[in-house]
Parts: C-alpha cells; sequence; structure tokens
C-alpha cells in the first residue's frame, strides 16, 4: 500500500509541477463559469441559470473535454516511462508492476478529481450562492461531479491498456486520439448510422445496450436522463424511455468501463519484459 | 588476489557455483531473444565483497546479465543464484539489498532532485534522513532544490548513483556509470565505489572505458557475443592471454646492429623510420634478459620505457572485434 502511494504521490506532484492540474482546473473551471453566466447571454440577460439547466450544459462539455484530458495526462504513463528508462530503473525497486499501475491510476485520477471538484464546484458554490437549485437539482448536480470523474478514469485505464500495449509514445498518442474521436464523436453517428440502415430491425432493448457499450453514452444517459428535472431540458426525454437504466446500473457500468481496461493494462503490462 | 573465479566458456568442466560464499552464481545461463542468444551459457561465480569490471562490445550482453541478474527478466535456460535467491522469483524484500544504476538514468524531470530521491528513498523503504546525506556524497547537494530536467548528464549520473546507494545495498549494479562525468568525478565515483566494497558490498560494474577500471577492481569478466570470454583477476587474464611486453628504447645514435640477438631470446624489434627509436615485443618471462642484453649495449640506449599489456589489450585479446565491425 506504501509503494502504490508513493507512486499515487510521485504522478500527483508531477501532475502539480508540470501544471496539468492548475491547466485542467482552469480550463473547467473557466468554461463551467462562462455556461453558467453566459449561457443565457443571447437572450439578452446575463443571470445565474436554474441549476438543473447547468447539469445539461455542463455534462455535454465534460462528454467531450473529459475524455481528451484524460487520455492526454496518462497516455504515456507506461510507454513514455519505458521509453525514457525511468521505468527499468523503477522495476528493480520492490514494487510490483500491478503497484506502479494502480498508483499512477489513483494518482492520475486523484488530479483529474481535483480538477473537476475545484473547476466544476466553483460553478456548483456560485448557483448555491445565488440561492438557486432544489433538492432534486443538488443531487444531480453530485452525480455530474462523481459521473465526470468516473468518465475521466474510465478514459485514464483505456489510455493504460494503449500506453501497455505499444513500443513507442507516438503510437500511444495516435491511438489515444483515434479513442477519443470513436468514442465521443464516431460512436454515436455510427449508432444513429445504423438505426436508420435497419429500418426498426435493432429494437430498443438491443438499442440501449449499445450505449452501454461506450462509456461516453453511459454518461450521457446517467446524467441527462436520470434526474426529472433535468430530463426536461435535456430534450432526452423521449430516449430515456427506450433506454431506461436505473442510476446505479449506469454507475456500475462506468465502473465496468474502468476495471475491465484497467485489468487488460495489467495484464499487458506485467507480459512484456523490460 | 584470493577471487573464487572460475574461467570458462561453457563447454568444458562445469564447477557447481559456491553459494555459501557467493554474491552472485551462474551456471549454464541462457538468455534468448527469437533465434540472437544475448546471453549465452555463462558460468561464472562472484565472491562476496568482490568488484567486477564486466567489460564487452556494444551488443555483447552486459546489459542482458545485468537485467537477469536483477531479475527484471527470466533465464531461458540455466541457474543464477543471487545473494542465495533466484533473482526472478525472489520476493520484493530481496530487491532491497540490490542497488542499481542504469546505463543512461532517467529521471522525472520536474521533480527536483530532492523529491527524486525521497521518491525512490520511500520505495525502498529507505530512511528518508539518508537522503540529504547522500546527495552531499554525490556532490549534488547545492542543486539539491532544482528540477532534475535543469541537470547536467553529469549530475544526473551522480543523482543515479545516490539512489543506487540507498539502503546500504549488499549488491552494486552499475551499468556504464561514469559516462558524463568529469575525471574529478571520475575519481570521486571510484572513491565511493570502494568505501562501499570495503564495507562488504558486492559492485559490478560495466564499461568500455576499459582502462579507467583497472586497478579498481578485483575481477574482470570479458562478454563477447553473449559468452564469457575472460573471467578472473586481471593478472591471471594477462598471464592467459600470454600478451607481451613492450619495450620502447630511444637509441640517439642509430639503432642499427644493437638490435641482433635479440630474436634468440623470442623477442622481436621494430626499428622506426628515423632509427631515433625502437620498440621490442617480448615475452614477460623474458623480460629481464632482454633487459639486460639492452643495459650490455654500454650507452648506445640513451631512453627506456617498458609497457605492460593493459586491461585493453587484454580485452582485445579476449574479445576480438567481429569481422564487418569498425
Amino acid at each position: 500500500m506504501n509503494a502504490i502511494l508513493t507512486i499515487a504521490g510521485k504522478e500527483i506532484t508531477d501532475g502539480i509541477r508540470n501544471r496539468w492540474v492548475l491547466g485542467a482546473t482552469l480550463l473547467l473551471a473557466g468554461l463551467a463559469f462562462a455556461l453558467t453566466f453566459l449561457g443565457s447571454a443571447p437572450t439578452g440577460a446575463l443571470d445565474v441559470k436554474p441549476l438543473a439547466v447547468v447539469v445539461v450544459s455542463l455534462s455535454s462539455l465534460t462528454i467531450f473535454l473529459m475524455p481528451l484530458i484524460a487520455l492526454l495526462i496518462s497516455y504515456d504513463a507506461i510507454v513514455g516511462e519505458v521509453e525514457r528508462g525511468c521505468m527499468l530503473l523503477l522495476l528493480t525497486y520492490p514494487i510490483t508492476k500491478r503497484q506502479i499501475l494502480i498508483g499512477k491510476f489513483i494518482g492520475h485520477t486523484a488530479i483529474l478529481a481535483v480538477a473537476t471538484v475545484i473547476g466544476y464546484g466553483g460553478a456548483g458554490a456560485a448557483v448555491a450562492f445565488t440561492g438557486g437549485g432544489d433538492a432534486e437539482s443538488w443531487r444531480a448536480f453530485a452525480t455530474l461531479l462523481l459521473s465526470s470523474i468516473l468518465l475521466g478514469s474510465a478514459f485514464i485505464a483505456l489510455a493504460y491498456w494503449v500506453s501497455a500495449s505499444v513500443r513507442e509514445r507516438s503510437t500511444a498518442a495516435g491511438i489515444s486520439i483515434g479513442l477519443w474521436l470513436g468514442f465521443v464523436v464516431i460512436y454515436d453517428l455510427f449508432l444513429m448510422g445504423l438505426l436508420i440502415a435497419a429500418k426498426g430491425l435493432i429494437g430498443d432493448r438491443v438499442f440501449s445496450y449499445l450505449l452501454l457499450a461506450n462509456p461516453a453514452d453511459v454518461y450521457r444517459l446517467l446524467n441527462l436522463t436520470a434526474f426529472e428535472n433535468v430530463r426536461k431540458f435535456s430534450g432526452m426525454a423521449g430516449l430515456s424511455e427506450q433506454a431506461h437504466f436505473a442510476p446505479a446500473v449506469l454507475l456500475v457500468a462506468l465502473l465496468v468501463w474502468i476495471a475491465v481496461p484497467l485489468a487488460l493494462a495489467g495484464l499487458r503490462f506485467n507480459r512484456s519484459e523490460s | 588476489m584470493n577471487a573464487i573465479g572460475i574461467i570458462s566458456n561453457g563447454t568444458a568442466e562445469r564447477m557447481m557455483p559456491e553459494t555459501d560464499l557467493a554474491a552472485i552464481a551462474a551456471l549454464g545461463l541462457v538468455k534468448q531473444y527469437g533465434r540472437h542468444r544475448a546471453v549465452n551459457e555463462v558460468d561464472f561465480t562472484l565472491g562476496a565483497g568482490k568488484t567486477l569490471a564486466l567489460i564487452g562490445h556494444n551488443g555483447a550482453g552486459k546489459t542482458t546479465l545485468m537485467k537477469l541478474i536483477l531479475g527484471l527478466i527470466r533465464p531461458s535456460a540455466g541457474s543464477l543464484n543471487v545473494l542465495g535467491v533466484e533473482p526472478a522469483a525472489a520476493p520484493l524484500e530481496h530487491r532491497r539489498r540490490i542497488g542499481f544504476l542504469p546505463e543512461n538514468v532517467a529521471f522525472h524531470d520536474e521533480l527536483t532532485g530532492a523529491q527524486t530521491l525521497k521518491f525512490y528513498a520511500r520505495l525502498k523503504g529507505a530512511p528518508l534522513a539518508q537522503c540529504d546525506a547522500l546527495l552531499e556524497r554525490v556532490g549534488l547537494d547545492f542543486a539539491a532544490g532544482r528540477r532534475v530536467k535543469t541537470y547536467s548528464k553529469g549530475m544526473r549520473q551522480r543523482l543515479g548513483l545516490a539512489q543506487a546507494l540507498l539502503g546500504e545495498p549488499r549488491l552494486l549494479l552499475l551499468d556504464e556509470p561514469t559516462t558524463g562525468l568529469d575525471p574529478a568525478s571520475r575519481t570521486e565515483f571510484f572513491r565511493i565505489v570502494r568505501e562501499l566494497s570495503e564495507r562488504g558490498a558486492t559492485v559490478i560494474i560495466s564499461s568500455h572505458i576499459l582502462t579507467e577500471l583497472e586497478a579498481k577492481t578485483d575481477l574482470v569478466a570479458i562478454m563477447n557475443s553473449g559468452h564469457l570470454a575472460a573471467f578472473g583477476p586481471l593478472e591471471t587474464l594477462r598471464r592467459n592471454a600470454d600478451l607481451p611486453v613492450r619495450i620502447t628504447i630511444a637509441t640517439p645514435h642509430g639503432a642499427f646492429g644493437i638490435l641482433e640477438g635479440l630474436s634468440e631470446l623470442g623477442a622481436s624489434a621494430r626499428v622506426a623510420a628515423d632509427g631515433q627509436s625502437a620498440e621490442i615485443l617480448c615475452r614477460p618471462e623474458e623480460k629481464m634478459a632482454v633487459l639486460a642484453r639492452l643495459a650490455a649495449l654500454d650507452g648506445r640506449v640513451a631512453d627506456l620505457e617498458i609497457s605492460r599489456p593493459g586491461l585493453d589489450d587484454v580485452y582485445r585479446h579476449f574479445s576480438p572485434l567481429p569481422a564487418g565491425d569498425e
């Protein structure tokens, strides 16, 4: 455990010193404040919007941004250290490859968690300060924070899997960009195309399971359909009837999206000889 | 020299390693990558507290042998015993007893020297209080608070040595440790290694700068395309190589005529083009006879210099460059 925390601590120190923590926090905070305060600017007003609307805007933003930040901070976690030669030395210390992987995962997740909690939490605090938000909206907001971190963790785990499977940093970077495009942009287009091409042959049930096959869609379902008042603003009311999973199921799906890639990363890492 | 050294190419008589006394015992050790044997039938026993120079061309198998000793890779065949255990299957605790400085050591650029060393101390379970003393020991105390990315090659190397010394290791493996060090740091480096060795640690230093290792190690191992071409004290290797002693003489009045008769002693001579000097090669046991002959020449030899075969010559003898190499 000590060794795991040492690795995690090093990743966090690294993240602070190379300004990833600061950068990600400022980015998330800036966008969150912009969405919260300026979202209604086109209507001629600069006021704080209802918390439920903030949750909708933030989750749409997170789907694009969080996977990208997660992949960027972690794609070279293994291959980068192998390439630079740090890994060779590290492996001669009393620490297992599994401990290294878990330690890094905790460290990188902590960086994302700090950025999310401070960045989005600030926007939430602003809403609270101006007296907005009922209890259900706050639950939705808390779910947003937690699931955003989990979404990030899933992509960290995916990046580790890539990082443990390739021989060069540049390959890992390329595949990571591919993963981002695939999960965040292309998958939904593909699903839409499939629905149209299949002309109703794909039942609701199959379709909803297809949504579970993408962590970004799981996140979307969780945040946009789980709470009644959010559903109203998200335009997902129709979808939520077709693909209705309980929030707990969606959370478990996200956890599976973390555990499986992480386990695969561990297997690849373990099999590699230095 | 009371080294426990067995010279062997792996085919001839294999002696059982004396594991009780030995820090490292390898028997028929093989590491195969595809069809390439990086380490091929290597046998040796290294006594505890000895310092070994591991030399060989690039790609001779030095680093692979070190990785085997470290337990980073598993042998394809043969057995290996390091400090009483099989390294690839040893418990994690075993690694606390080993210090390693990899070739071209790399650290995390964003951390400071002190943070880096503390990170490794925590992993190794070494007291954090040791860090400041070690940084001072390797002459980095002045830069402890600076990020590693601002360090020069030599400073990184010294930080690498400091991390290898954490926790007073019983076995120290140094892969090309003096690259990037200036001459003063090199001297200091070998002083630290000697101190450690005096306290009973076994040290393995790999290098291709051979001459600097001469007189600093008890034993020499020469690797050539995965084989252990020679292993033993330098004196023994020198004797086995049977290399000639080189005597250079200055002959201001011309070398003509003075070198006749040397061939009876089994020596060969070559006179420089201007006749002002000559070079005589003779077997070590003929050296005194040749010198007596030269001394009897009554002043025609103005000066004389004897050079014994050094590590370089011994190395070239046991490890000729493969054809087609530079």
